[in-house]
């Protein structure tokens, strides 16, 4: 169901996955995940070791945080993120590279499983592993179905449908083993399920490697499976969709239909947390765009302000307009420079004017070529509509709280009506409806059970 | 929208080359009143910036004119104009606002306020050709032959409407009615650049062809048959370009098909049974009515939801 077929644009994937200098000094955001913000347990002055915590969960769901350098605590302070809005950021100064002792940093691939799910799932816990397909929804949690519900599948989500993007597609080529035994680990976390990795057909070599890789490691029930190449194919609802032929209804979360899905880069990061004792300390950024001089995929410390990786690749291009943290469909625009990258960071994408300037809006006139790219089966044009005259009643009825805000709309409208812009204040609007009817509903059942 | 005038192209072409000056004065007076009312209208009375760079105007320009007869007064084809972008398009709100396709109702309000030029009709005279000779429409002289009392082999060997003639332009009618082959060759472009989805003209072919099917084969001295009522009239025409306008055509592909079932259904029925001999653009308007109810009644399913 709908979809639009964007050029790819993988301009860096022959580009390996190279590793960036140590930036002079990090800043690592509390805030950079799904859930409660984590709290400090470091204080200013503070030595610190490479993978060391430096910051607690704040909640069930929530992920530790660790020192991606070694250093010395500078501040913790309020500091503006990508977007400007302030976070407390925990500022170390960095002083050589030295390891918290039982992290294995050698290259040795550790192909055993732990028998015991339990331990593996609190390794990843331990790991502060997020989700980094770009949601950073906290793993160990998704890993911890509620009562009830059970998981039939893991999926391993190698399809990249974005444009430009090429992370996931180094370390699928380039940390093959790593991502097999990490999804072989996830597998037994969840009881043995077997395990999906769905890789898009435009990425032939790493179909052909991870085939390789799980033959010669040789476990059981996973196979790879050859995604049609379709803008959001790796959206978590559709991926589920194609994989098992199941839809998970509105509101709902995977495990609702028994499907765990995990992105490629996660896995290689459960797969360090579990066999190496290495918690999420850095992650694999693409640096490219047309008027980029110098592609890359970067091996980046979490924290490392966008300017110093800017810095190392030549700095920004004179025609560069827009700079954008993820890809040109979904990804955020960067307001702040001196930001740092958070574990969900997978790339900076530089545009031009051209590649980003607006076509002026013109009359809908009914095609219905947004409603045919929906993936959630919406209307945006209703959706539009409804959104600019504040009805967010029927926004609901009409599901904006659906929408995955993946673009399609947007991409296929042919009169340039910012669809996807509109919709998503009436979407916000809904979700919180929503969520006040839930609180007002559980308060009220509280006061009936006094 | 630059794409729908280049779909038209051929068959406006061929019938400036059938059907002579004439035929480039309706065209002209056609798109020139219809693009000029737009911008006057949007500049004078709504105060609103130009809607003319969209082209829209000149498609409803095209496609009026290719729905006159060529022998149209000057005048005739500016009230035509008048209705279709005036009445029908801008009192909408403009572009993407109108219930019924502005051309059709131009088309059909000439129709109705003056029959004796919309209904004389003359064998194409060529660019470099001979002297006109009126002659009814196929449609028409079936609709005459059958009130005399005459089987539709008689009429049919009397007016010499063999299908290669009907393809290839050489009979009397409005210029879109009998360019069959160029409209079908714009719609197959319009296909591939993937402007329209074929799906509301097939189902219009489908329906016409299965329906005729039907009553040719209950009576083939009363009802004519398939192929002449595919090939007459402005059923590819209307198919191609009238029905599967996107504003005033439902959205899904379920609506479609049911909305080019409910044209092609129509259009037979008042072909066989109606006082007009040709049904076209009654059918497609009627549809157009039906347009908002389609596309409450069938929209696509929602993702995970029942």
């Amino acid at each position: 169901m709908g979809g639009v077929h964007p050029h790819d644009n993988k301009i860096s994937r022959e580009c390996a996955i190279e590793q960036l200098p140590i930036a002079p000094s990090v800043f690592l955001s509390v805030a950079q995940h799904i859930g409660a913000p984590s709290v400090p347990c470091v204080a200013v002055g503070d030595k610190v070791k490479v993978g060391q915590v430096i910051a607690q969960p704040g909640g069930f769901v929530g992920a530790f945080i660790h020192s991606s350098v070694s250093g010395t605590v500078k501040s913790i302070a309020p500091r503006a993120d990508l977007a400007g809005r302030a976070s407390t950021h925990i500022e170390i100064a960095v002083e050589g590279d030295e390891w918290l002792e039982g992290i294995d940093t050698s290259n040795t691939l550790i192909t055993t499983i732990p028998d015991d799910p339990k331990a593996i799932i609190d390794k990843i816990r331990l790991g502060g592993v997020v989700g980094l397909g770009g949601a950073t929804f906290p793993t160990h949690v998704k890993l911890s179905p509620p009562p009830g519900s059970q998981c039939e599948r893991v999926i391993i989500n190698g399809c990249e449908c974005e444009p430009y993007l090429t992370s996931d597609y180094r370390v699928l080529l380039e940390k093959g083993e790593e991502v097999v035994v990490g999804a072989a680990l996830l597998q037994k976390a969840m009881g043995g399920v077997p395990c999906t990795i769905a890789i898009e057909e435009n990425k032939p070599e790493a179909i052909a490697h991870i085939n390789e890789v799980i033959a010669k490691l040789g476990y059981k029930d996973m196979e790879v499976m050859v995604m049609k190449m379709m803008y959001p194919q790796g959206g978590e609802k559709q991926l589920i969709d194609a994989v098992m032929h199941r839809q998970v209804g509105s509101g709902a979360l995977p495990i609702s239909v028994g499907a765990v899905v995990q992105n490629v880069g996660t896995a290689l990061a459960v797969y360090d947390a579990v066999q190496k004792n290495k918690p999420i300390v850095d992650n694999t950024v693409t640096v490219t765009g047309q008027c980029f001089p110098k592609q890359a995929n970067l091996l980046v410390r979490v924290g490392t302000p966008l300017q110093y990786i800017i810095d190392y690749l030549g700095g920004i291009p004179a025609d560069a307009a827009k700079i954008i943290s993820g890809g040109p469909m979904m990804g955020r625009a960067v307001a702040n420079l001196q930001a740092a990258t958070v574990k969900g960071t997978g790339a900076l994408l530089f545009l031009t004017e051209a590649q980003t300037k607006r076509a002026p809006e013109t009359n809908c006139i009914r095609c219905g070529k947004c409603a045919d790219a929906c993936p959630m089966g919406l209307e945006p044009f209703l959706l539009n509509k409804l959104s600019k005259n504040a009805d967010w009643d029927a926004c609901e009825a009409n599901a904006a709280q659906d929408c995955i805000e993946c673009g399609c709309c947007l991409y296929s409208c042919p009169a340039h009506i910012p669809l996807l812009d509109n919709i998503r204040v009436g979407k916000g609007f809904v979700l919180s409806a929503i969520r006040a009817r839930a609180a007002a509903a559980k308060a009220a059942a509280e006061a009936a059970k006094k | 929208m630059l794409d729908v005038v280049i779909a038209l192209l051929p068959a406006v072409i061929c019938s400036f080359v059938f059907y002579g000056w004439r035929e480039i004065m309706v065209m002209g007076v056609s798109v020139a009143s219809c693009v000029l009312l737009e911008w006057a209208i949007t500049k004078y009375m709504l105060k609103q910036p130009s809607t003319i760079g969209d082209l829209s105007a000149v498609i409803t320009g095209i496609l009026l004119a290719l729905n006159l007869p060529y022998t149209t007064p000057w005048w005739v084809v500016v009230i035509g104009a008048v209705v279709a972008i005036g009445v029908a398009k801008m009192t909408f709100g403009g572009l993407g606002q109108n219930i019924w396709n502005p051309a059709l109702v131009g088309r059909v309000f000439l129709l109705v306020s003056f029959p004796t030029y919309m209904t004389t009709w003359s064998a194409p005279q060529g660019l470099f050709g001979l002297d006109a000779v009126t002659s009814a429409t196929p449609l028409g002289a079936v609709q005459e032959g059958l009130l005399q009392g005459a089987t539709i082999q008689e009429i049919m060997s009397a007016g010499d409407y063999s299908y290669s003639k009907m393809l290839f332009a050489n009979l009397g009618g409005s210029a879109g009615e009998f360019c069959v082959i160029f409209l079908l060759l714009g719609f197959v472009y319009l296909c591939i650049r993937k402007v329209i989805k074929p799906w509301i003209t097939l189902s219009i072919f489908g329906t016409v062809a299965l329906t005729s099917l039907i009553f040719w084969g209950i009576d083939p001295s009363r009802f004519t048959d398939p192929l002449f009522n595919l090939l007459s009239g402005g059923l590819v025409m209307g198919a191609c370009f009238m029905a599967t306008d996107y504003v005033t055509s439902p959205m899904s592909v379920k609506g479609g098909i049911i909305f080019g079932v409910g044209i092609g259904f129509l259009t037979m029925m008042i072909r066989y049974f109606g006082s007009y001999p040709e049904g076209m653009s009654f059918a497609i308007l009627i549809m157009n009515s039906v347009v908002p109810l389609l596309n409450m009644w069938f929209k696509q399913k929602k993702f995970g939801r029942n």
